[in-house]
């Protein structure tokens, strides 16, 4: 047998009984994992779908597991369901230590396999995430270096539901103003002030990409948002990317998880618990790049 | 076959404790013993060992094919060729024709291919004669999540062991492993949970252990009454509506009168869609019951027994448009509803609250 303890990514995430495209994101970023090579084998796990997170640690052969949620905020279901469902043996979010924004991972024992389960913070309060965001209004717009004279909106939930998913739209917006790319970075909220209906209020920029802070496109990103924005009166009949409201210009980039600049974050969670993932954070960074745009 | 590098890999083994593979039998004494189904040889050196297996080389792929294999896996692909039961020479004739399988609605056929190896293919039951040109070919057992995730009439499948798995595909040309990988993609864990329960060890999670670990808004499931469980079982878990074969009872010492199907792999735990049915479920068995007055003929109260089992048994597609002799035909349903709902849709003019009247 390998010296090497072999190791294995699983990737969980929601998942939906209804919507086929839910569980796509989390598919198509465990593909570009598995193509970098970087583990033994590459797993997916849904709290809605099969393999259930109750049976995905059954289905790894690997001695390690990396458990890398695929979702947007610390909450009810990193913190309570996934350990729960996968049955981690002693599970306490203090394991975790985080401000909401800060967890990293916890090695733990799992009720039902002879594994060691590296359990990691979520993809979205990765600081990573954030070039997932500015790479995602990259693809919308078709630019490589979109950003002056472009305001960019982070979209998400407000606190109603979870005081968490605010902070995580908050710290991304926050970096990305640093960063000082763009004209104007402004967080924005479905429930609450500032709102995304009022979304040309808050720029002065005649161009503004829109990014929802959302793993995958389902109802809220395709129906919700386009219509409060008035992107479309009937999400049915589409809207225009950029499409004008209000005498702006709105580049709407549907979910950000769907970018597949994703894959590199989930590979750097696992890598931050102590995957030896060699030289594939960079070289998923390269490979997903957008190609440049033919003349 | 490349025969020198099975030996090599048999004879590495036998230095680590001895062999034994359907049949053959190699260990170290005085130098080494051998035992095929042709007899026993002892006190062999190296090169008369080498010799001995290679003599039979159908029993050293066996054991060379097996070996690299283990835990689900192996056993899983044992089976798909009846190693258990069938001595390698009669099972290797028979690869040579191919051998085929049943899992759930698929068909599993392995056969040798031109180097003697194992090859795996996978289809739909249904499409088990058809030719494979008119059928789509992957290679790749992830190319099947996609057209997996949809039945034949294009509609989302949530539940994957569900009987509805589309046809018209096939991924052939598979090594064993990755015919494990492409069952596990079409009906996951399956493979795992067949194996635990063969080695007396699935983990069955009950009904009222499911529901008291559930929260947020699934908590409420724990109060659904011990009744209706038996009601979701018949719903959801027979064999009509999931491959799946249902060990969970209500309680450990609890079984549920509804039979759990003769499914060849086992459901260990309700799933997420039953879990969530029954949420809805749990809100409508709140509801207290009322005594309703409605006015009907025979026929009409049979009709409307009709119009329940169509869509409960998902027949209403078999019934032909001017079949007006089926109670859950079109126009005899449209006939039923023009005559006994009124302008509000209350059967029989019948409010649901009597206040509304
Ligand atoms: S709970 Fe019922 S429907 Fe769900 S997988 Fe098990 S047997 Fe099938």
């Amino acid at each position: 047998m390998t010296d090497h303890r072999s190791q294995a990514l699983v990737v969980v995430a929601h998942g939906s009984h209804l919507n086929p495209d839910s569980s796509a994101p989390a598919n198509e970023h465990a593909d570009t994992v598995r193509a970098s090579g970087a583990f033994d084998e590459v797993r997916t796990g849904f709290w809605k779908e099969e393999p259930s997170l109750r049976e995905v640690l059954r289905t790894v052969e690997a001695d390690e597991a990396y458990v890398v949620p695929l979702f947007i905020s610390e909450g009810y279901f990193t913190e309570q369901v996934i350990p729960r469902e996968l049955r981690l043996d002693g599970w306490d979010v203090s394991a975790w230590d985080s401000d909401g924004l800060s967890a990293d991972s916890a090695t733990l024992t799992a009720g039902d396999v002879e594994k060691t389960v590296h359990y990691c913070g979520p993809v979205g309060t990765h600081g990573s995430f954030t070039d997932v965001l500015v790479r995602r209004a990259e693809s919308v717009t078709g630019d490589p270096d979109v950003g002056r004279d472009f305001g960019l909106a982070v979209v998400g939930h407000g606190t109603e539901r979870n005081e968490n998913s605010a902070k995580a739209i908050e710290y991304h917006a926050d970096r990305i103003r640093e960063r000082g790319r763009f004209e104007e970075v402004q967080a924005l909220y479905m429930d609450e002030e500032p709102e995304v209906d009022d979304v040309t209020d808050y720029f002065e920029s005649d161009d503004v990409v829109v990014v929802p802070l959302f793993v995958s496109d389902g109802f809220h990103t395709q129906e919700d948002i386009p219509e409060d924005m008035g992107l479309t009166d009937d999400y049915r009949t589409g809207y225009d990317v950029p499409a004008a409201v209000d005498g702006s210009r709105l580049w709407y980039a549907g979910a950000v998880g769907t970018e597949s600049l994703t894959a590199d974050v989930i590979i750097e969670r696992a890598a931050d618990a102590g995957a030896d993932v060699g030289d594939a954070v960079e070289r998923v960074r390269d490979s997903t790049a957008p190609e440049p745009a033919d003349d | 076959m490349d025969t020198e590098r099975r030996l090599d890999a048999l004879v590495g083994a036998v230095a680590d404790g001895p062999v034994d593979c359907d049949g053959l039998r190699v260990e170290r004494d005085d130098g080494y013993a051998v035992e095929t189904p042709e007899g026993r040889h002892e006190g062999l050196d190296e090169a008369a060992l080498r010799e001995t297996l290679a003599a039979d080389e159908r029993l050293l792929d066996n054991w060379w094919t097996w070996h690299r294999l283990d835990g689900s896996r192996r056993a899983f692909l044992r089976w798909v060729e009846g190693a258990d039961e069938r001595p390698v020479d009669e099972r290797y004739d028979l690869l040579e024709e191919g051998l085929t399988a049943g899992w759930g609605n698929l068909w599993i056929r392995v056969d040798l291919d031109d180097a003697e190896t194992r090859r795996y293919e996978l289809r739909h039951a249904d499409d088990a004669a058809v030719d494979p040109a008119d059928l789509t070919s992957f290679d790749d057992p992830l190319d099947l999540r996609r057209p997996l995730k949809f039945d034949d009439d294009g509609r989302y499948r949530p539940l994957k062991t569900a009987p509805n798995a589309p046809t018209g595909w096939r991924l052939g040309g598979l090594t064993g492993r990755d015919c494990v990988e492409a069952v596990d993609v079409a009906y996951p864990a399956t493979v795992a949970n067949w194996h635990r329960e063969r080695t007396g060890t699935l983990d069955i999670t009950h009904w009222r252990e499911t529901t008291e670990r559930q929260t947020g808004i699934y908590g409420v499931v724990e109060e659904l009454p011990r009744e209706a469980v038996e009601w979701v079982a018949e719903a959801a878990c027979v064999d009509s509506q999931c491959l799946k074969r249902r060990e969970w009872q209500y309680d450990e010492a609890d079984d549920l009168a509804v039979d759990g199907g003769d499914g060849q792999f086992p459901c260990r735990e309700p799933c997420s869609l039953v879990v969530a049915a029954a949420r809805r479920w749990t809100t409508l068995e709140r509801e207290e019951e009322r005594t309703y007055e409605l006015t009907l003929t025979p026929s009409e109260k049979e009709q409307v027994e009709a119009v329940i089992d169509a869509v409960a048994d998902g027949t209403t597609d078999e019934i032909r448009e001017a079949d007006v002799y089926e109670g859950a035909n079109r126009y005899r349903t449209r006939y039923l509803r023009a005559k006994r709902l009124d302008d509000e849709g209350n059967l029989c003019g019948v409010p649901t609250d009597p206040g509304d009247d």
